[in-house]
């Protein structure tokens, strides 16, 4: 089909009821744009989704700066995307490693050298005491001889590592 | 703080066959590897290689590219524990460095970016432990961690987070298997969030009665925490219940299970044709029937390594070829039969 205004081949077709009459365009992509017709076969269509995706997730959905994941993504692979995504998903993240973890939110232990906070050792050391006490009372004094050599030997490394900080 | 180390004794080795501890590490400012691209894979791999170089006084490791390595040879690693199914059959750069003993291996682009593992023989968790512990500090000469203060040591799967430490125990449980208690110590091991899993560790089915434990949480809890109750409480609670459950078999059915055993050793003795869950399942019940006295042979040490070496890649290294399954089957009874005759 020729375009309604020239000879050349007509891309855009437009079916407009105005009054109850029928009216049919017919537009090649030249005329199109003069008359501010978006042609759309210059946009495929997974580019246009791919476009509209984009800008639902950039409106609404949160997404990590590291890695582009969104909360979908993670929950769909139950894997995170980059170390980012931790701080990206705010309670999101708590809820889904709660549930992984058996509740457990605060990571207590080890952490890469000249890191070490001093709260874990605190946190090692009313733990111990704890155990120490459920010890005494199961009347396994072996067990909290051992428990109190682990305290003194905590109690020993204290000191030093706050020189070692200095 | 120290620690007593484990004291590998035979007491055990009625139960425990073998004692692993893992770690998982992340490169900090990199995407996990599921998301990696493969010039991002590679350049982990780099970096792990220098990690594991600047670690050389402390471990010495030999590197296997599985990318270049056949099928054949990427099951016999999967074969001896030193790498996952998943590693094993997965596309794309990756490797595996191990040490020269074959008890500590570090995967690179599993799951994470690195997963470092030490094996011991009997309930020795904690010299597992110690020995990758020394790894992961002598690697951080190179490498940075990802590391969260709340999150601690961060990894893909929310599973991991936190310390990142597994430990395991491979343990021989034929007599709650036998009793059919087995479905008991199930639910009591998922309500103190331990997992009970197969032969080759995470969705393997069992073989042999052999059943691996690990704990599932991994936060919360420091690594001695998790140790000492993996090693204090949980493991000895099991050995206990499956000792009960041999004292059981043998005062309610003893001529049963005396028959059984000689029966199976006899099998094994003179077959022609062996598949391998029949050599798991009989060889299961010779080592039953070593620890509980019934037979007075085969030793122990030969049994338990009979448990590996009847596995199909471990015959193709054997014979130096590639077996079909008719194949493999004569060649497990050809071995079984060199090993058992005079045992």
């Amino acid at each position: 089909m020729k375009c309604d205004r020239c000879n050349r081949p007509a891309v855009v077709h437009q079916l407009v009821i105005k009054d109850g009459n029928k009216h049919e365009m017919h537009l090649c992509e030249a005329h199109a744009a003069e008359a501010g017709i978006p042609n759309p076969g210059k946009h495929p269509v997974n580019e246009l989704m791919s476009s509209l995706t984009t800008q639902v997730k950039s409106a609404g959905m949160p997404t990590c700066k590291g890695c582009g994941c969104t909360l979908t993504d993670i929950r769909k692979s139950s894997r995170f995307g980059c170390p980012q995504c931790y701080d990206a998903f705010g309670q999101a993240t708590e809820a889904l490693v709660r549930s992984a973890q058996g509740g457990s939110s605060q990571h207590v232990g080890r952490a890469p050298l000249g890191q070490a906070p001093e709260n874990q050792s605190q946190y090692e050391s009313q733990r111990l005491v704890q155990e120490l006490d459920r010890a005494v009372r199961a009347e396994q004094y072996e067990r909290a001889a051992e428990i109190k050599s682990k305290l003194a030997d905590l109690a020993d490394q204290r000191p030093s590592k706050k020189e070692d900080t200095k | 703080m120290s620690h007593p180390k484990d004291h590998p004794s035979k007491d055990d080795a009625d139960v425990v066959l073998t004692s692993r501890a893992r770690l998982a590490r992340n490169l900090s400012g990199m995407p996990f590897v599921h998301l990696a691209s493969e010039t991002q894979l590679h350049a982990i791999i780099d970096k792990a290689k220098q990690g594991l170089a600047a670690a050389e006084e402390t471990e010495q490791t030999n590197w296997i590219d599985l990318e270049e390595t056949d099928a054949l040879h990427r099951r016999l690693l999967y074969e001896r524990h030193l790498i996952s199914r998943p590693h094993a059959d997965a596309n794309g750069p990756r490797g595996v460095a191990v040490a020269q003993d074959a008890m500590l291996s570090i995967m690179v682009n599993e799951e994470d970016h690195v997963r470092m593992h030490a094996l011991g023989t009997g309930l020795t968790p904690r010299n597992c432990f110690d020995r990758i512990k020394k790894l992961d500090e002598a690697m951080q000469a190179s490498a940075e961690w990802a590391f969260h203060p709340r999150w601690g040591f961060q990894s893909a799967c929310p599973t991991n987070v936190g310390t990142a430490v597994r430990f395991s125990a491979m343990l021989h449980l034929p007599g709650l298997r036998l009793t059919g208690e087995l479905d008991k110590v199930r639910q009591a091991a998922k309500d103190l969030h331990l997992a009970v899993r197969g032969y080759y560790g995470e969705g393997s089915e069992s073989s042999g009665n052999f059943y691996q434990v690990s704990n599932q949480i991994t936060l919360g809890c420091s690594e001695d925490e998790l140790l000492d109750r993996f090693r204090e409480t949980i493991v000895p609670g099991i050995i206990e219940y499956e000792r009960a459950a041999r004292r059981m078999l043998l005062k309610q059915s003893a001529t049963q299970l005396e028959d059984r055993v000689h029966r199976d050793l006899a099998v094994l003795q003179s077959a022609r044709r062996v598949k391998v869950d029949e050599a798991m399942r009989r060889l299961s019940m010779i080592r039953l029937g070593c620890c509980t006295g019934l037979l007075d042979g085969p030793p122990l040490d030969l049994v338990n390594g009979l448990f590996q070496q009847v596995q199909t890649g471990h015959l193709q290294q054997l014979t130096n070829r590639t077996l079909t399954p008719e194949e493999a089957q004569i060649a497990r009874a050809d071995l079984l039969r060199a090993r058992l005759s005079n045992a």
